[in-house]
């Protein structure tokens, strides 16, 4: 019973694949593979979208939005229907294409965007045996075809011939390269470790438990380290606040979409929003066990539940960090990314050897990981704000 | 400087966050058409006609001298003096208004209709659901749907309509021992005509 719900879905694409002449059947299991696919992150983001909106809201002491349900009735579902008129009004909106935009390159930046970011969910394993392809690949497939979005938003910047889009975008561009340094060398630890840049085995790397406690990444000193580094890294990939200097609304309008309305404003939003899911569904495949159960009393729970359940923690994770931390200035986010996040990832990377020579020492190399990383970590901090002067500031005629 | 703010900042967003679905300081918004609050003594929207007793066309304060009219900036009050009296709350034969229009569309909500009104007929009322579908005929509001009655007044701002009250008392009492005084004269007057 809990096997077959498990592999539920699997079992129910076989099934319907044995209806098929053998000649059909890979294509039409590329195609049942991708559509459920599409369609379950589709919809996670206009799920998405309503909470941030009501998780803001709270955070800033007040409802969100709260009206709208079912169409037609007056039922409200304290306000989950609203994606429903928001994706309607995206729909009809004029579509505005600036006179002086190149409008072949303004009409292909959010396909381009898109459709990287989609091709990064071929490698996501979503539940056990649930992923789309698995092959050796995996990780280094994600991180390539990922680094693509950068040039939709070089795209959609260059191609507006507006001066907010421009500078959104090359704010986006520098940005974005500087910290997929730190993503991909936080990603690097796992991969030394597992030995494998498949997906799967990463996950399988994981599985299992010690004294009730999983066998996660992040429950070691390299994991945890590498798992911090890899969500920030993940914000800023994701032009999430505090990152978000990109779109930064107060400076830049909407940044590189500033010139798109309507359906291609919306492939935008939910391109950023799937590239999100996507990089945080990477980071419970290299840090939190991927699809396992976090105890083993509810490992009877499906595989996919986990997965998703991991991925709306984050996603949470995300909004109250959106919520709280305002937005960083350019010369600080670059000196965060170059001056802390890359030496601690490349720290991070010898710790995890020293963690894989260890092995069999049991608490030493705990305690030695730990404080290589701890010790680094505040010499670090506190170098950085050394010629900082932080502090109350002082007014020379003012008071 | 090891990120010890960040998480100070989390736990204050955290706190706002659950907090708001169990204390309503947190939470202080009023969801309007379901919940209102009372409108404040002092609110002003849009002016209306004040009038005395339970007839509006026979107790209309408004003795139509127009200063209202000349006074309003936006010029949005639109006045047409009658041919004939009629008697206002003192008794006195009055002029009123055969046509008093306030364009709401264009009002201000200044409130110096009321301010100059000598005769404590035109005030500031609190009501605020105007909206219409008819943006000319709906806004423009003639003198039957101005027309509030003094009770109407003493609930929206107490305080302004009792002294508007003490004003006209006054006025009246004047009116009456002015009218005594005047009686007495003339019965003083018969009497001395009387022996000669």
């Amino acid at each position: 019973m809990v096997e077959s719900l498990d592999q539920l879905f699997v079992n129910l694409k076989h099934w319907a694949l044995g209806f098929l002449p053998e000649a059909l059947q890979p294509l039409v299991s590329a195609v049942l593979s991708i559509v459920p696919l599409v369609a379950v992150f589709g919809g996670l983001f206009a799920i998405v979208t309503i909470f941030e909106r009501k998780g803001l809201g709270r955070i800033q002491n007040r409802y969100g939005p709260n009206r709208v349900g079912i169409p037609f009735t007056d039922i409200r579902l304290a306000g989950f229907g609203q994606f429903i008129p928001d994706g309607i009004k995206a729909l009809i909106k004029e579509d505005v294409v600036p006179r002086a935009a190149d409008k072949v390159v303004h009409f292909l930046a959010p396909v381009v965007l898109l459709i990287p970011v989609l091709l990064t969910y071929a490698v996501l394993p979503i539940g056990r045996n649930m992923t789309v392809v698995d092959f050796d690949a995996g990780v280094l497939f994600f991180f390539s075809v990922g680094a693509a979005v950068e040039i939709s938003v070089f795209m959609a910047g260059w191609s507006s011939r507006n001066k907010y889009s421009l500078l959104g975008a090359m704010r986006g561009i520098a940005q974005m390269i500087s910290y997929e340094i730190p993503l991909i060398l936080s990603a690097v630890t796992v991969i030394m470790l597992v030995g494998s840049l498949k997906t799967s085995d990463i996950v399988a790397a994981q599985a299992g438990f010690t004294a009730g406690l999983p066998n996660w990444f992040v429950l070691t000193p390299w994991g945890f380290a590498g798992f911090v580094m890899f969500l920030i890294a993940a914000l800023a990939e994701s032009n999430r606040a505090p990152f978000d200097l990109p779109e930064a609304e107060s400076e830049l309008i909407a940044g590189y979409f500033t010139e798109y309305s309507g359906f291609k404003f919306a492939l935008f939003f939910l391109g950023e929003y799937l590239g999100m899911f996507a990089i945080i569904g990477l980071g419970i495949t290299l840090f939190l066990g991927g699809w396992h159960a976090p105890f083993p009393f509810l490992t009877w729970v499906p595989s996919y539940v986990w997965f998703m359940t991991k991925l709306l923690a984050i996603v949470f994770f995300f909004i109250w960090v959106r919520g709280t931390l305002p937005r960083l200035r350019m010369d600080q986010l670059m000196s965060f990314a170059w001056k802390f996040m890359i030496p601690m990832a490349l720290i991070n990377l010898v710790v995890a050897a020293v963690w894989h020579f260890m092995a069999g020492t049991g608490a030493a190399r705990w305690v030695v990981c730990a404080l290589l990383i701890a010790g680094p970590y505040v010499l670090l901090g506190r170098g950085l704000m050394e010629n900082k002067h932080l502090g109350k500031r002082t007014y020379r005629f003012a008071d | 400087m090891l990120g010890e703010a960040i998480i100070k900042g989390m736990a204050v967003t955290a706190k706002n966050f659950f907090g708001s679905y169990v204390s309503k300081e947190r939470l202080p918004t009023v969801q309007y058409p379901e919940e209102r609050l009372v409108p404040k003594e002092n609110a002003r929207q849009f002016p209306f006609l004040v009038y005395d007793g339970d007839d509006w066309e026979k107790g209309l304060r408004c003795v139509s001298c127009q200063i209202c009219e000349k006074e309003c900036p936006p010029k949005c009050i639109y006045i047409i003096k009658s041919k004939d009296k009629k008697p206002d709350y003192k008794g006195q034969a009055q002029f009123y208004p055969a046509r008093f229009d306030i364009d709401i569309s264009v009002c201000m909500s200044c409130g110096i209709c009321a301010e100059v009104c000598p005769f404590e007929s035109i005030k500031m009322d609190t009501e605020f659901e105007l909206s219409t579908g008819d943006r000319f005929g709906g806004l423009l509001l003639p003198k039957e749907k101005l027309a509030k009655s003094n009770e109407h007044y003493r609930k929206v701002h107490p305080t302004d309509a009792a002294a508007s009250d003490a004003v006209l008392a006054a006025e009246i009492a004047k009116a009456e021992a002015k009218a005594k005084a005047a009686a007495e004269a003339k019965v003083k007057a018969d009497a001395e005509k009387k022996p000669a």
